[in-house]
C-alpha cells in the first residue's frame, strides 16, 4: 500500500491526519479512495504538484504507483 | 518637421542620412540606417550596450545626437570584422564563452577594441575598469576579462599566439 | 535510458557555440530589433499613483491627434474569472494577469498600465498618450509588509481572503496565503539543544535586471490569425498567455522567438505582448513595443522583499535539533510570491528533526513580482545560512564541518517531505573545505565566510525533433529559446550518440508553428529535459538507420551495430554504410531520417551549491569589497563545462549585487525613486574579482549522461557567504539586505 503525507495545509480535511496507507495502483486511482475517505481532498490535490518517491512528477494522473511508494502534495514549483 | 542632413564615414564607408533633432545616433543607426547590432539597453548612458566609436572615442551612441556625427566617423560592431576575418576580440569572445544571452556583447566587444586600440597590453584592473560602463547580468565578467586579456595577448604577440594554437 | 558511459567525444568539451558567430557579430536578432514595413508604434500609459481607483479615462482628444490609430483601455480585455495555468511557473492566475497588464477599477502601484496607444511615430504616440485624461480618486497607499499586514491596513482586493488559515477569515487582507511546514517535537527539540540562535532578516525587491528591455512586434492579419516577434523565456508560453487574455484562440497566433537578451525568470510572464496584438487588431497594421528601462524597473520584475525571523538550536556536538522559521514575502500587487519554494527551501540543506515554518505571501502597492533563479530560495538561504555560520561561531566548529554533520543525503526526508535521491550537497562541502581559497591568510579588516544553497530544478514538457540532411548532416530542433548556451549543450549530445563532428549539427529553436509544444526555458530545465528529447530521438535515428543498413545488406537487425556514426556489420559482411549514404538514399529505404520525441520527464535532480567569499571592508566608507570568491556546485554532469561555469559566476555576481547594491526604493508616496541603472546598482566589472569555480558531478540518475538542472542554485549561496565574510571581517552580523556601505557604517558605529 502506496504511503501518502498529507501536508499541513490539508490537514484540516484529513482531520489532523498525516499521514496514511492507501491502495492504488494510479494516481488517479489514490486521488478517488482520497475523495471517498475525506472528502472535499480532491480539489485540493488536483491543484496540488505530486511528489512520487522524492520525485515530482508533472501531471501525474496516470502515474502509476508502486506498493511501497510514498507520495507527498506540495505547493506548485516555480522556475527562473 | 524637417529633418537635417547628415554626412559621415560609418565603418569606414561614407554615408549621408536624415533624421530628426532630438533623434540619437543610437536611433539613427538601428532605426534610419537598419544597423541592429548596437542594442539599447537603458538609453541613459548607463549600460554600454549602444557603445561606438567616435573619431577614435568610445562613447555611448545612446548620448549623441544624430545630427551632431556631421563629418565625423563612426565605428559600430558591423565594423569590427576585417571582410571574413573576425577581430581577435570577437575570436577571444567565442572561444572563451565570454556571452550568455548576448546582448550585451556588441557593446563590450566595440568598449574593449577602444581599450585595446588606446592601451594593447592592459592588465586586468585596467580591463575591468575599461569596460566598467559596460553592463553584463548574465556572465559575471570572469570570462568576458579574461577573453579581452587573450584578445591582448594575440595581438600583441601575433606569432607566439600561432604557435600556441 | 540511464546507461551512463564514460570516455565521452563530445558531451564535457567546450565546442564553440553555434549562434556564436551571429552574437560577436551583431547579426544576432534580438527583441527590439524586428521591424517591419509600415508598423505602428506602441506605448502605454501609466499610473502616478500607487493606489487608486479609476473614476474616467478620457481619450478622445488623444484619438483625434493625426497618426494615432488605436488606443485600448482596461474595457477592451476581457474579464477573466480566477483561474490558474501551469507551465514551468506553475500557477498563474489569468485573471491577475489581465488586470496586471492592464488595470481595470483600480491601479495598484505606480507604473501599473492604464492605457495604450499606437501611432505611426513613437513621439506621436507619447503625446497622444500624454493627452489621455485619466480621473483618480487617490486611495492610503501600502508600502511596506508591517502595514500590510497590519489589522486595519487599506485593503488592496475586497475579494482576497486569506488560504491556509486555522479558522477561515471573516474579513479580507492583504495577506493572500499561509504556507506551513511542521515536523517533530519542538518543545523536546529546545529541550535537547544547548545554543540557539534567533533573528530578524530583511531583503528589499530585487529586480532580474536583464539588459534586454520587453519588446514586441505583432501583426494580425484580416482573418484574425496574428504573429508575434518577441523575446521571452518561452513561446508557447507567450502565445497561451495572451490569446487567454484576449480570449482568442491560442491555434490562430504563432510566435516566433527572437533572441532572448536575458530573463533570469523575469520574461516568463508577458506584459506587452497582449497590448500590441490588439492594437495591431484594431488598428489592421503591425505595432511594434518596446519598453525603456524605467518601464522595466518600475512594472516588471522584481522579485520579493521579505521579512524573515529563524531561530535554530544546535547540540554540543553539532547537531540541528530544532528550528522556527517565520516568512513573509511581497508579492506585489497581486498574490503569488515565492514563498513556496520559500518555505520549502529555507532548511532544505539540512536533516533537523523539530521543525515549524510558517510562511505568507503578502500583497501591497508595488510592481507585481516575477519568477528571478531560484524563486524564493535566495533570501530565505540569507537568513538560515546566516543563522548557521552564527551557530558554528557559539559551537566553536568550522561551519563547513558543521553543515557536513547536518547535511542531507541520499534517502534522507527533505523538510517539506520527500526522501532525498541522489544528490551531492556533502560533496559541494568537501571540495570547499579542501579548496585552497578556504585556507587562504586574510588581512586587517578582511573576512571569509560561505554559505550554501539548494534547488528543485524541473523537468518539463518537451518536444525534439532530430533530423539528418542528405549530406550526414543534422538539425536538432527544439522549442526553447537560449539563453546561455543550451543549443551547443544540445548538439553535443546530439553528437555523442549520433557521432558525429558537433558542428555537423545544427541546432535550431523553433517557433509555434513548426514544432510541439515546449515548456519555457525556466526551472534550469533546458539541457536536463530537452537533453532527455533530443537523446532518445537521436537513438531512435540511430535504431532505424540500423534496421535500414540490415534493409540494404539483407542481413538480420542483430548484425548491425553503430560505430562512429556509422552502421557497421558485426560479421564484417559487408563495408559499413555512412550517415550521408544512409541519409542519400533514404527514398529507397523508407523516407527521411528524422524523429521527434515528446518527454514529460521526472527525476530533473536536485542542485547545491557551496560558495566561499572573501571580502575587505573600509572602516572609514563602509564600502565592501570582494575579494575573492568561489562556486562549488553540483552539475550532475557538464556537458558545456564553459556555461556551466557560466552559469554559476553569473548566478554568484547577481547574488552579490543584491548582497551589497541593489534594491528598489520608494519614496514616501510609493513613487519608485531609482528605475534606472545609475541608482539601482548592479556590479560591473570593476566591482569584483574573477570568480572561481569547482563544478562537481555527482551524475543524476534520471538522465542519459548525469545532467542536473545549474542555471539557478548558483544565486541561493551569496548574500549569506557576503554577510559571514563581513562578519569575519568586523564583527558585525548585517541582518538587512543590500549592505550597503551607509548600512555598514550604521553597524560599524552601533559599538
Ligand atoms: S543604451 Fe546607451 S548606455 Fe545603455
Ligand atoms: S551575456 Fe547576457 S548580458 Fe552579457
Amino acid at each position: 500500500m502506496a504511503r501518502i503525507f498529507f501536508p499541513t495545509s490539508l490537514q484540516q480535511l484529513t482531520g489532523g491526519t498525516e499521514e496514511c496507507e492507501i491502495e492504488a495502483s494510479t494516481v488517479r486511482e489514490l486521488f478517488a479512495r482520497l475523495e471517498e475517505r475525506f472528502p472535499g481532498i480532491r480539489e485540493q490535490v488536483a491543484s496540488a504538484a505530486v511528489a512520487i518517491d522524492g520525485d515530482v512528477v508533472p501531471g501525474a494522473l496516470l502515474e502509476p504507483l508502486d506498493p511501497d511508494s510514498e507520495v507527498h502534495f506540495l505547493p506548485a514549483i516555480s522556475g527562473g | 518637421m524637417s529633418r537635417t542632413h547628415v554626412t559621415c564615414v560609418l565603418n569606414g564607408d561614407p554615408i549621408d542620412f536624415l533624421c530628426n533633432d532630438y533623434q540619437t545616433l543610437l536611433s539613427v543607426l538601428r532605426d534610419e540606417l537598419g544597423m541592429i547590432g548596437t542594442k539599447e539597453g537603458c538609453g541613459t548612458g548607463d549600460c554600454g550596450a549602444c557603445s561606438v566609436i567616435l573619431d577614435g572615442q568610445l562613447v555611448c551612441s545612446c548620448l549623441v545626437f544624430g545630427p551632431e556625427v556631421e563629418g565625423r566617423s563612426i565605428e559600430t560592431i558591423e565594423g569590427m570584422a576585417d571582410g571574413q576575418h573576425l577581430h581577435p576580440l570577437q575570436e577571444s569572445f567565442l572561444e572563451g564563452a565570454a556571452f550568455q544571452c548576448g546582448v550585451c556583447t556588441p557593446g563590450f566587444l566595440v568598449a574593449a577594441k577602444a581599450l585595446l586600440d588606446r592601451n594593447p597590453t592592459p592588465t586586468e584592473t585596467e580591463v575591468r575598469y575599461g569596460v566598467a560602463g559596460n553592463l553584463c547580468r548574465c556572465t559575471g565578467y570572469d570570462k568576458i576579462v579574461r577573453s579581452i586579456l587573450d584578445a591582448a595577448s594575440r595581438m600583441s604577440n601575433p606569432q607566439t599566439h600561432k604557435e600556441a594554437t | 535510458m540511464t546507461t551512463t558511459r564514460t570516455g565521452y567525444k563530445w558531451v564535457g568539451t567546450r565546442p564553440v557555440r553555434h549562434d556564436g558567430l551571429d552574437k560577436v557579430t551583431g547579426r544576432a536578432r534580438f527583441g527590439a530589433d524586428y521591424a517591419t514595413a509600415g508598423m505602428l508604434h506602441g506605448v502605454v500609459l501609466r499610473s502616478p499613483h500607487p493606489h487608486a481607483h479609476i473614476v474616467a479615462i478620457d481619450f478622445s482628444d488623444a484619438l483625434a491627434v493625426p497618426g494615432v490609430k488605436a488606443i485600448i483601455t482596461g474595457a477592451d480585455l476581457p474579464d477573466l474569472s480566477d483561474e490558474f495555468g501551469t507551465g514551468s511557473e506553475g500557477g498563474i492566475n489569468f485573471r491577475d494577469l489581465s488586470r496586471n497588464i492592464l488595470a481595470r477599477d483600480k491601479v495598484l502601484y505606480e507604473g501599473h498600465p492604464v492605457a495604450a496607444v499606437a501611432a505611426v511615430t513613437l513621439r506621436i504616440a507619447q503625446q497622444a498618450a500624454e493627452m489621455i485624461e485619466v480621473e483618480y480618486e487617490v486611495l492610503p497607499a501600502v508600502l511596506s509588509m508591517e502595514h500590510a499586514m497590519e489589522d486595519d491596513a487599506p485593503v488592496l482586493h475586497d475579494d482576497l481572503y486569506t488560504l491556509g488559515l486555522d479558522s477561515p477569515p471573516e474579513r479580507p487582507s492583504n495577506i493572500s496565503r499561509r504556507r506551513v511546514i511542521a515536523r517533530g517535537d519542538l518543545d523536546a527539540g529546545w529541550e535537547e539543544a544547548d545554543v540557539v540562535v534567533e533573528r530578524e532578516y530583511t531583503t528589499k525587491a530585487v529586480h532580474q535586471g536583464y539588459i534586454e528591455p520587453h519588446a514586441v512586434v505583432a501583426e494580425t492579419g484580416e482573418d484574425g490569425r496574428s504573429t508575434l516577434w518577441c523575446s521571452s523565456q518561452g513561446h508557447f508560453a507567450m502565445r497561451t498567455y495572451t490569446t487567454k487574455v484576449l480570449g482568442w484562440e491560442p491555434g490562430d497566433m504563432k510566435v516566433i522567438p527572437a533572441e532572448i537578451g536575458g530573463g533570469f525568470g523575469g520574461k516568463t510572464t508577458i506584459y506587452l505582448e497582449p497590448l500590441a496584438a490588439l492594437l495591431s487588431r484594431r488598428a489592421g497594421r503591425a505595432v511594434k513595443m518596446v519598453m525603456t528601462r524605467s518601464e522595466v524597473f518600475r512594472a516588471t520584475g522584481p522579485t520579493s522583499g521579505s521579512v524573515m525571523r529563524i531561530k535554530m538550536g544546535a547540540r554540543r556536538d553539532g547537531k540541528l535539533v530544532a528550528a522556527i522559521a517565520w516568512m513573509a514575502y511581497e508579492a506585489g500587487a497581486f498574490p503569488g510570491s515565492p514563498i513556496g519554494p520559500g518555505v520549502m527551501t529555507v532548511l532544505a540543506p539540512y536533516d533537523i528533526p523539530n521543525v515549524l515554518i510558517e510562511g505568507f505571501d503578502v500583497v501591497l502597492n508595488k510592481p507585481k513580482v516575477a519568477a528571478y533563479r531560484a524563486p524564493g530560495a535566495p533570501m530565505a538561504a540569507f537568513a538560515a545560512e546566516s543563522v548557521v555560520d552564527e551557530l558554528a561561531e557559539k559551537l566553536g566548529m568550522d561551519p563547513i564541518e558543521l553543515r557536513i554533520r547536518n547535511a542531507v543525503t541520499e534517502g534522507v526526508r527533505a523538510v517539506y517531505g520527500p526522501k532525498y535521491r541522489k544528490i551531492g550537497f556533502v560533496e559541494t562541502l568537501e571540495e570547499a573545505r579542501d579548496h585552497p581559497h578556504y585556507s587562504a591568510p586574510l588581512g586587517p579588516w578582511q573576512g571569509r565566510g560561505v554559505a550554501s544553497g539548494y534547488w528543485f530544478n524541473f523537468g518539463g514538457e518537451t518536444t525534439a525533433t532530430v533530423s539528418i540532411n542528405e549530406d550526414g548532416t543534422a538539425v536538432v530542433m527544439s522549442g526553447c529559446p537560449d539563453i546561455g548556451g543550451t543549443r551547443a549543450a544540445l548538439a553535443q549530445m546530439a553528437a555523442e550518440e549520433l557521432g558525429i563532428d558537433v558542428h555537423r549539427i545544427e541546432p535550431v529553436v523553433a517557433d509555434t508553428h513548426s514544432i510541439g509544444y515546449n515548456d519555457m526555458t525556466g526551472g534550469s530545465r533546458v539541457a536536463f529535459a530537452v537533453g532527455i528529447a533530443v537523446v532518445d530521438a537521436s537513438r531512435q535515428l540511430i535504431e532505424d538507420m540500423c534496421s535500414r543498413a540490415a534493409l540494404i545488406w539483407d542481413v538480420p537487425r542483430e548484425e548491425v551495430e553503430w560505430v562512429d556514426g556509422r552502421a557497421q556489420s558485426v560479421t564484417g559482411a559487408a563495408a559499413p554504410l555512412t550517415l550521408e549514404e544512409l541519409a542519400s538514399g533514404s527514398a529507397n529505404t523508407g523516407g527521411p531520417l528524422s524523429a521527434t520525441v515528446t518527454v514529460n520527464p521526472r527525476g530533473a535532480g536536485a542542485g547545491f551549491s557551496t560558495q566561499i567569499c572573501d571580502v575587505e571592508v573600509d572602516p572609514d566608507t563602509g564600502l565592501v569589497t570582494v575579494l575573492r570568491y568561489t562556486v562549488v556546485q553540483d552539475a550532475g554532469r557538464a556537458i558545456h563545462p564553459d556555461y556551466v561555469e557560466g552559469q554559476m559566476q553569473g548566478g554568484a555576481v547577481q547574488g552579490i549585487g543584491w548582497a551589497l547594491n541593489e534594491e528598489y526604493i520608494f519614496d514616501r508616496d510609493g513613487v519608485m525613486e531609482n528605475p534606472g541603472f545609475l541608482d539601482y546598482r548592479m556590479p560591473v566589472a570593476s566591482d569584483l574579482p574573477m570568480i572561481d569555480t569547482v563544478i562537481v558531478e555527482v551524475p543524476n540518475p534520471d538522465h542519459p549522461y548525469g545532467v542536473r538542472g545549474v542555471g539557478e542554485t548558483g544565486i541561493i549561496p551569496p548574500m549569506a557567504a557576503v554577510a559571514n565574510a563581513v562578519y569575519a571581517a568586523t564583527g558585525k552580523r548585517m541582518q538587512d539586505l543590500p549592505m550597503s556601505p551607509v548600512r555598514v557604517l550604521e553597524a560599524l558605529s552601533g559599538d
